[in-house]
Order: structure tokens, then C-alpha cells, then sequence
């Protein structure tokens, strides 16, 4: 008899469909019972836990152009089969969407980070993905194939509880999309764990900002924070307020309360809810400052 | 509950073998082509004892599905040494004394194989960012480290 820390998998069939097409109507013919397979790293934890049952899993990684990475005049896209350390290895990423390949690099450690993918972070909807923030600030869209065929969906408004999004069933996640991001900008993420690797966040903070002339302040921020509310969230009172007044300790200090006010986090074994609030108050206060450092390197 | 007939290359040796679809690579190597080296720590993606390469990057074989591996190029631990000759990060880990128990070993080394693989040179900082995913509760990691710097040292030597 073998004795494992986690059990083996239990049964299930694993499903490679030839096309987009078949793929959806297999899980739309299957719903309840079949589930979109990318890296595997969050549904092996859960089906090994006894939490997920699915009969079916269908291995969406290769599916037409669901491999593919392009950074080019057009944007960024990330095919939901790419892993993220393909994104951080990627030279055009790390040059143009910095903040994108330092979200992937805090994700578990080097050898999950060959399997995980974003899309699969997105799609898991975990409050603590710490790659969300980063696709959020930076106005990622999903692309969606489903029964009807594709479609494009914002990525805010995705999310709409703990492991919970819009998707229907026979939905699939093809990519995500960024435009090209404005000129000048600069982005930072601090994720504050119980160590300094590898572990899921206590508070994901992520800051973004750039010269924008619409905004009063001249400049337009985006935050979001993982980790501390029933779905990752951006921070729109304190966003709105840095784009009326002039970027400087007390205006960070300022937004820094009204992103604290805006989260709602629990007790849980990492954290207790108070400290988390303090520290988004903190870590918002310190993201900002590191950010507009890099603005006005 | 399907079998799947796959083909794949392991250790530079081709295989075929039936799998069941929640089989794991691990499981696969271990009770079906009896490559005992890569070990069962935890079965979910924590501890790195599992650490295999596939296509040449490290990942953990507890969270890889057999039938996934289709067409595949894995290497374990017992693929590591070259005609009797022991890789540079395999001799090191002795010279250093980066063994304990032993149990990490295996998937300590294919990181750290893999590591030089991508990165020749790599910093302290980058051998402990890359090992992160590999935990050992013998050792305390600085022989290990050091022996990953001697087999960065010993390969720039011998290329
Ligand atoms: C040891 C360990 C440590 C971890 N540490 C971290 C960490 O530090 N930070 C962090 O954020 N996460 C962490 N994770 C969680 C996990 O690695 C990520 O959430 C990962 O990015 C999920 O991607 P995946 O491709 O493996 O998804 P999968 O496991 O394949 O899928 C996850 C969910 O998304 C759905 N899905 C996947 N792809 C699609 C698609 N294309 N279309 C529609 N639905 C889809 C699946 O059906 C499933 O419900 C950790 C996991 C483990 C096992
Ligand atoms: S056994 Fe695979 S990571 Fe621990
Ligand atoms: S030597 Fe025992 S766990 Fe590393």
C-alpha cells in the first residue's frame, strides 16, 4: 500500500477534442461534468481534495492558436496554453509589460510556473491569483470561444465570487489581450506572503500609472488588490481621487485609505482581516511611491 | 475509465505504454517503467521531490498527467549521468556534501540541471529563486547552494 500526503487523482476521462468547436460543445453537452484543462495546477489540488468531481477533462493547451504569445504594434496577446514562464522568459514582455512578467514570477516556484498559465489564474477566480491585478490595472480582455463562437469580454466585471466568473458553460478562454500600453508608463506589485517565496499572498497590491493630460492631476493610477475581498478588485475611489489631485505623499496617503475602505477581507490562516486592512492601507501608500519613483526616473 | 497508448522518449530510451487518463507522469515513471529515483513528497505540487524535465524544463511530475506526455522527452534523475560519468551538478552535491537523507536529491538535481541548462552563469540569487519549488529538511540549503555554484564552475571549465 502506497501512503501519500494527498491521495491520487481520482477517476476521469481526459479529453482532447480536435477544434475550438468541438471542444465547446463537449463541455456545453457535459456541463457540470466536464471542465477545461490547462495546466492542471489548480484542478489536480481540487480533485485531489475530494473538492471537484469532474467526469471529463478536456485539454484546451493546444487548441488553434491557444499556444500562441505575440507582443507586436498591436499589443500583447497571451494564448491561454502559454505558461507562465514562457511570459517571463519572453524578452518583448519583459521590455514592454514589466509588470506582467514580475505578477508571473511570484506565482509558486519555477517548476509550476511551467505548467500554471495566466488565463488558468484568471479563470480559477481565486481571490489571491496573483497575476489579476497586473492583467486588471493593464485593461486585459478575454477572448471567449464558446457554442456561438468567440467573443471578447473585459476583464473587469469577471469576476463575481470566490472561484466564480461569467463563464458559461462550453465557454473557453483562448487569450487574454492587452493594447499597447501608454507612453511612459510604470507599474509595481508587491505581494506581502508569510514568506518571502512561493507562498499564496496575505495582500497583493498592484499599482499602475501614466502621463495622462484628460486627468486634472495629469496623471492616471490604477490599483488593484488581490487577497482581501470575495474577488480581486480595482481601487476606483482611489483611483478617481489621484486623477483630481496632484501626485505626492499626501495624495498617496489619501488614496491609501480609500483603497483600505474599499476591501472587505476575511480571518483566514494567513491573516486576520484587520491586519490586512492596515496593510493594504501601507502597501497601497508603497506601491504608489515605487511607482511614481519610476515615473520620474 | 479510457486507457491511452503513448509514446514518448525517456532517459534517451523510447517507451510505449498504456495509461490510465488520471495517471500521473510520476506514477508512470515509478510503477510502470520502474524509475524509482524521482520521488513522492507531498503529490501536490509543493515539494519538488517529483521534479522531472520534460522537453527541458523542470516541472513537477505530480502535476502532470501520463497522457499529457505524449511524444514527450523526459529526463529523470537515473538519466542524468552520461556513460558512468556523473553530471557536474550530481558530483558537486558530493564534493559538497548537499546530501542528507537523500530524499530531495533527485528533484534538487534536475532543477539545478535545468537551471545551468537555461542560465550557464547563474547568481546566488537565481540558483535560490530556481530551487525554491525544491525543499529539503536536512541540509539547510547553503551545501546545496554551494554546489550548484561548483557545477556552474566545473561545466564553464569543461565547455
Ligand atoms: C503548490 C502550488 C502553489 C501555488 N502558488 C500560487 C501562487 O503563489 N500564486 C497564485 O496566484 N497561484 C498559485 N497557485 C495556483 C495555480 O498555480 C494558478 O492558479 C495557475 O495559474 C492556474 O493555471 P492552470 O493553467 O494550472 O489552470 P488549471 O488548473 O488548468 O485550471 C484552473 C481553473 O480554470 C479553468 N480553466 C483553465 N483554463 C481555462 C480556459 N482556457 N478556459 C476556461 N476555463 C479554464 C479550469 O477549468 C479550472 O476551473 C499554486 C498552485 C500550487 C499547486
Ligand atoms: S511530490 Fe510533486 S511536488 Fe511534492
Ligand atoms: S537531504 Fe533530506 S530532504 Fe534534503
Amino acid at each position: 500500500m502506497t501512503i501519500n500526503a494527498h491521495p491520487e487523482l481520482p477517476d476521469f476521462d481526459y479529453v482532447r477534442p480536435a477544434t475550438l468547436m468541438e471542444a465547446s460543445q463537449f463541455l456545453a453537452q457535459h456541463a457540470g461534468e466536464a471542465r477545461p484543462l490547462c495546466g492542471g495546477t489548480d484542478i489536480f489540488v481540487r480533485m485531489r481534495d475530494g473538492l471537484w468531481h469532474d467526469r471529463y477533462l478536456v485539454d484546451v493547451k493546444k487548441l488553434d492558436g491557444t499556444a500562441n504569445l505575440a507582443c507586436d504594434a498591436a499589443g500583447l496577446t497571451i494564448g491561454a496554453g502559454v505558461s507562465m514562464n514562457r511570459v517571463i522568459a519572453e524578452a518583448a514582455v519583459r521590455q514592454n509589460y514589466p509588470l506582467l512578467a514580475e505578477a508571473c514570477c511570484s506565482v509558486a516556484s519555477h517548476q509550476l510556473r511551467t505548467r500554471a498559465t495566466i488565463v488558468g489564474n484568471l479563470c480559477n477566480a481565486s481571490p489571491a491569483g496573483d497575476t489579476i491585478g497586473a492583467c486588471l490595472v493593464l485593461g486585459g480582455r478575454l477572448r471567449v470561444h464558446g457554442t456561438d463562437g468567440f467573443r471578447e469580454i473585459p476583464l473587469e466585471g469577471f469576476f463575481t465570487g470566490p472561484g466564480k466568473n461569467t463563464l458559461r458553460p462550453g465557454d473557453i478562454v483562448t487569450a487574454i489581450h492587452f493594447a499597447p500600453l501608454p507612453a511612459h508608463s510604470a507599474g509595481t506589485y508587491i505581494k506581502l506572503g508569510r514568506n518571502t517565496w512561493s507562498d499564496l499572498s496575505i495582500v497583493g497590491l498592484t499599482a499602475f500609472g501614466y502621463p495622462d493630460e484628460t486627468a486634472a492631476s495629469g496623471y492616471r493610477f490604477k490599483i488593484a488588490m488581490a487577497s482581501v475581498a470575495p474577488t480581486p478588485l480595482l481601487a476606483h475611489k482611489a483611483q478617481d481621487f489621484l486623477a483630481e489631485n496632484p501626485p505626492n505623499l499626501q495624495s498617496f496617503d489619501q488614496a491609501a485609505r480609500l483603497a483600505s475602505a474599499a476591501c472587505s477581507p476575511i480571518d483566514d490562516v494567513r491573516s486576520s482581516a484587520r491586519y490586512r486592512k492596515l496593510m493594504v492601507y501601507q502597501l497601497t501608500k508603497k506601491a504608489l511611491q515605487q511607482t511614481w519613483e519610476k515615473l520620474t526616473r | 475509465m479510457a486507457l491511452h497508448h503513448i509514446t514518448l522518449t525517456v532517459n534517451g530510451e523510447f517507451e510505449q505504454v498504456d495509461v490510465p487518463s488520471q495517471m500521473t507522469l510520476l506514477q508512470m515513471l515509478r510503477d510502470k517503467l520502474a524509475l524509482t529515483g524521482t520521488k513522492n513528497g507531498c503529490n501536490a505540487g509543493e515539494c519538488g521531490a517529483c521534479t522531472v524535465m520534460v522537453d527541458g524544463e523542470a516541472v513537477n511530475s505530480c502535476m502532470v498527467l501520463a497522457v499529457e506526455c505524449q511524444g514527450a522527452n523526459v529526463v529523470t534523475v537515473e538519466g542524468l549521468a552520461k556513460d558512468g560519468v556523473l553530471d557536474p551538478v550530481q558530483q558537486a552535491i558530493i564534493n559538497h556534501g548537499g546530501v542528507q537523507c537523500g530524499f530531495c536529491t533527485p528533484g534538487m538535481l534536475i532543477s539545478a540541471r535545468a537551471l545551468l541548462n537555461r542560465n550557464p552563469e547563474p547568481s546566488e540569487d537565481d540558483i535560490r529563486a530556481a530551487l525554491v519549488g525544491n525543499l529539503c529538511r536536512c541540509t539547510g540549503y547553503v551545501r546545496i547552494i554551494e554546489a550548484v555554484q561548483e557545477a556552474a564552475k566545473r561545466q564553464k571549465a569543461l565547455n
